[in-house]
């Protein structure tokens, strides 16, 4: 494994940390507005404001 | 006459000052005929032309910089023009029909998987992380995201960044039926979708950008001057008592900013720094990054379609980009080519809003990972 890490070009390490935390940092923040966007449409029905 | 032939020998001396001439040409048709991002393609290909002539005096004036650069300095350096992009594009947006389905925020999320895709192939390509970075967010299919992340990286390829990300934009139209059709088949084009509309209440509308602020704040700080902007138009939009402040920041604001980042962007492309195989190769890994972003989509939605009984178009999923409402529009044209009764407008549309929060989320996040 370490043989094939040397063999990836300078800055591949990072590029792959980049799709897991990037990719993977997108998912979690829009899961959360995800989640934000179900509690405000509880929290405040169109009906509670007619 | 003595100075009209010295500039003319001054330019055949240079043949890369009548290259760049010529693709300064081509944007502008590429604007005015073809109607490819007039609002950017039109004064960037005029500005490409003005950068490449001989001793311009729109770049320098004797020893003091001129008006291009000028406008560069204060406004792409200190990243000013793309926020204040962001704030009329957040006036422009409504996030009923998401907060109505937020289930589709979702494939916001998947739809940027060319984004880092291309950072890998950038890499193994040989660029360095904050090129390879800057290059891959051609594919937020969001030009002042582009702009401004490449300009936080320091990327020096940022006017083949700019050209590629609005081109591709453009060109929505034809890369993602061509991506799309590469991985569905027509019986999965076919799938319908109910559509449930439902209400959004005002208040929910309102507290919506304010939450999303301090939610990307708290996660990705780095983040927060493309969101907060994005928000802050929104904010401007859904309050109901600045209905004057959104109409000009959809309108004016918009219009301003274009004119004058489309113009000082050209300080980047002069021949000496435009005219390189890289450059080539940013137009096409960017072009890549967009295929990437529809397969992304699509696959994603695929996977979800294993697990549950109500199935989804896997289009739906490509309308995760950025690029609205084209992208929506496209994954709807071949929902109707495929099935003339199939109607995923209203899902298409909520997912391709969903992309618009996505990549500048992804811009904070690649920011943050780097900065």
């Amino acid at each position: 494994m370490e043989q094939l890490l040397a063999t990836l070009p300078e800055g591949m390490d990072m590029a792959l940390q980049i799709l897991v935390t990037g990719w993977g940092g997108i998912f979690v923040v829009m899961l959360v507005i995800y989640l934000i966007s179900l509690a405000l449409a509880r929290l405040f029905p169109p009906s509670k404001e007619a | 006459m003595e100075i009209l032939l010295d500039g003319v020998q001054a330019l055949i001396a240079e043949p890369g000052r009548i290259a760049m001439i010529l693709i300064g040409c081509v944007l502008m048709y590429l604007g005015i005929k073809k109607e490819y991002e007039p609002t950017l393609l039109v004064p960037m290909g005029l500005g490409t032309i003005l950068v490449n002539i001989p001793m311009s005096g729109v770049l320098m004036t004797g020893d003091a910089a001129g008006p291009f650069q000028i406008l560069f300095d204060a406004g792409i350096e200190t990243e000013l023009f793309p926020l204040l992009l962001f704030i009329g594009i957040g006036a422009m947006i409504d996030f009923g029909p998401l907060l109505a389905n937020p289930f589709l925020l979702l494939f916001g999320a998947a739809a940027q998987f060319g984004i880092f895709f291309v950072i890998i192939v950038a890499t193994l390509l040989g660029f360095d992380i904050a090129d390879s970075a800057s290059i891959g967010i051609i594919a937020a299919a969001d030009g002042p995201t582009s702009i401004f992340v490449a300009n936080a990286l320091g990327s020096k390829y940022m006017g083949a960044i700019m050209v590629a990300a609005y081109s591709y934009m453009a060109l929505v139209p034809i890369i993602q039926p061509i991506a799309i059709k590469a991985c569905t088949t027509k019986k999965e084009r076919q799938i319908r979708m109910n559509y449930r509309p439902g209400e959004v209440s005002k208040t929910a509308k309102i507290l919506f950008p304010v939450i999303i602020c301090i939610v990307a704040g708290l996660i990705a700080p780095v983040s927060l001057p493309l969101v907060g902007f994005l928000m802050f138009g929104n904010l401007l939009r859904e309050c109901g008592v600045l209905d004057r402040l959104s109409v000009s920041a959809q309108n004016e604001l918009v219009n301003l900013v274009s004119i004058l980042l489309g113009l000082c962007v050209s300080v980047k492309m002069e021949y000496h720094d435009f005219l390189q195989f890289d450059t080539l190769l940013v137009m096409g890994l960017g072009l890549v990054g967009f295929i990437m972003d529809s397969v992304g989509g699509v696959m994603f939605v695929k996977l979800l379609n294993l697990f549950r009984k109500e199935k989804i178009n896997p289009m739906v999923g490509a309308a995760g980009i950025s690029a609205f409402p084209m992208s929506s529009r496209v994954v709807q044209k071949m929902a109707t080519e495929a099935d003339p009764q199939n109607f995923i407008l209203m899902q298409a549309a909520g997912a391709n809003v969903a992309g618009q929060i996505a990549s500048v989320v992804a811009g904070g996040l690649v920011l943050g990972l780097l900065l």
